[in-house]
């Protein structure tokens, strides 16, 4: 059982009691990425709405050109009011989730009393501070952070850089190798004080827009039965939107744009030339 | 050169545990009882930040009777322990049988080789899926475990408490009845507590994951009988 002087003791803090107790790993010496096919995760998405904040992910892991995993999961509760979402390299980003998660308990059981959500969103952005020896050896994480502050009755997105950098964004942050191409899509559609149900629907067409252009990001598995990990977080706590309401708004979305582009499928599918589809 | 007197071991032996005896006898007692979801852990504590019960583990709570800075040196070590090897294993390999070990091994330590005993005693609960599955750990200033079931006292005036519990406790009861038998057994005959001399909380049995729950001081009356 641990015990400290007062002068080395590590408070609150798990990730130094763990250090001390030589549990956490030392960032490599070389670059991991040149000799070996490191597996990634990609494009998560969190977008704030009227009663808190929607948190999503696609499921493909990838080794480079392989799929590595089909249904990894990304998006996690931190806690009983906020969520972590990652993209990056997949198995230092799912260490750092758990170490997250157990920073937050524990700081939580020591001190009797919560963090709050700004002091948890700068957790996080030291633990990727900390990371940074190893992303310079091709072990990157990039997470984005988002909650519902109770304080401010509202929720609120915290988006990194690969340095630790914190920024907080107003109405959506996005990561990962798709990332761009779901902010695209979000940023288009989004309006203050949207629907959770519009909100999960936007959500689900911005990780189907990313996916259609990026190989990394996987798209509905409709035959698998695998869909996006979406989350909300709310005043009520974060919750799993379940995969049957998810499976049925894919539906939606592309009966949806199939309806948009005629004939009962999506452009630019067709190998036939145009006029040859009678 | 002066000698130092000699002083029999076993004299040593016994004024030390009556220095830790009269130092725990000096606070106020706690009870742990099982009812029907679960384990209830009554304190009597007039402080409403200074807490006696708290959370290990998911399914483990502690309390502590005695000198404040000792037993919450002795919690914060035990939520160490056991989130570190949760961290290291799995959640599932964090037990209250083993942290009763180590917490007993630290107190007999101390107990032989300080200056001071520590002026403790304390408690380690863990809730089981079935009440024949819940454990308690009672560990004393010296280091001795007593492994319990149906209930524990912890304090000064544990024999009286326990006879009045022995009396009126009984199965499967549910919170409020529970309540009102633990309270009633922890005041006595002579006196009544209210919800300003209690703290409260629960292991709740159904819980998914954490099943540690405070039971607030501004919730507490609802819980308790009226009068």
């Amino acid at each position: 059982m641990p015990f400290f002087n007062p002068s080395e003791d590590p408070g609150p803090d798990f990730a130094a009691l763990a250090k001390l107790q030589g549990l956490v790993p030392v960032a490599p010496s070389a670059a991991v990425d040149e000799r070996l096919q490191i597996t990634h995760a990609t494009t998560v998405v969190a977008i704030r709405y009227a009663d808190g904040v929607v948190m999503a992910g696609d499921r493909r892991a990838t080794s480079g050109n392989i799929i590595s995993h089909r249904a990894i999961e990304k998006v996690f509760p931190a806690d009983r009011h906020s969520g972590v979402a990652i993209a990056g390299a997949a198995g230092p980003a799912m260490e750092m989730v758990k170490l997250f998660q157990l920073q937050l308990e524990h700081y939580e059981k020591v001190e009797g009393s919560q963090l709050s959500l700004e002091g948890k969103a700068n957790q996080l952005g030291q633990m990727v501070r900390n990371n940074l020896p190893a992303a310079m050896q091709g072990l990157a994480v990039v997470p984005i952070f988002a909650g519902f502050d109770r304080r401010r009755s509202t929720g609120r997105l915290f988006q990194y850089d690969i340095t630790g950098g914190r920024y907080e964004e107003s109405n959506f942050a996005t990561s990962g190798s798709g990332g761009s191409l779901a902010g695209s899509v979000v940023k288009m559609r989004f309006h203050e004080g949207l629907s959770r149900d519009e909100t999960v629907d936007l959500a689900i067409t911005a990780l189907f827009e990313a996916a259609d252009e990026d190989s990394a990001t996987g798209g509905p598995d409709m035959v698998r039965g695998i869909y996006p990990v979406i989350a909300t977080i709310t005043a009520e706590g974060f919750q799993r939107v379940l995969d049957a309401e998810i499976a049925q708004r894919f539906v939606g979305l592309l009966d949806a744009l199939s309806a948009r582009d005629g004939g009962g499928r999506l452009s630019e599918t067709s190998t036939e030339t145009a006029g040859g589809a009678q | 050169m002066s000698m130092p007197f000699y002083v029999a071991p076993e004299q040593v032996m016994k004024d030390r545990a009556d220095y830790a005896r009269k130092g725990i006898a000096r606070g106020r007692s706690l009870v742990a009882v099982q009812y029907a979801d679960g384990i209830a852990i009554v304190a009597e504590n007039p402080s409403t930040t200074l807490r006696k019960v708290s959370e290990i583990y998911d399914r483990i709570a502690f309390a502590g009777v005695g000198k404040y800075n000792e037993f919450d040196q002795l919690r914060i070590a035990g939520v160490r322990a056991a989130d570190l090897k949760g961290f290291s294993y799995s959640r599932e390999d964090v037990d209250a049988r083993s942290l009763g070990n180590q917490y007993a091994q630290i107190l007999g330590q101390v107990f032989t080789h300080e200056i001071k005993p520590m002026e403790v005693e304390i408690l380690v609960a863990e809730v089981g899926l079935t009440s024949s599955d819940d454990q308690f750990f009672h560990i004393l200033y010296d280091g001795t475990v007593m492994d319990e079931d149906r209930f524990t006292v912890l304090g000064g005036d544990a024999d009286a408490i326990s006879n009045r519990l022995e009396e009126a406790w009984a199965p499967e009861l549910d919170l409020r009845a529970v309540l009102a038998v633990a309270v009633a057994a922890l005041a006595g005959p002579d006196r009544s507590l209210d919800a300003s001399d209690l703290e409260v909380a629960v292991l709740d049995r159904g819980a998914d994951r954490r099943a540690f729950r405070r039971i607030e001081r501004t919730e507490l009356p609802g819980f308790l009988p009226k009068g």
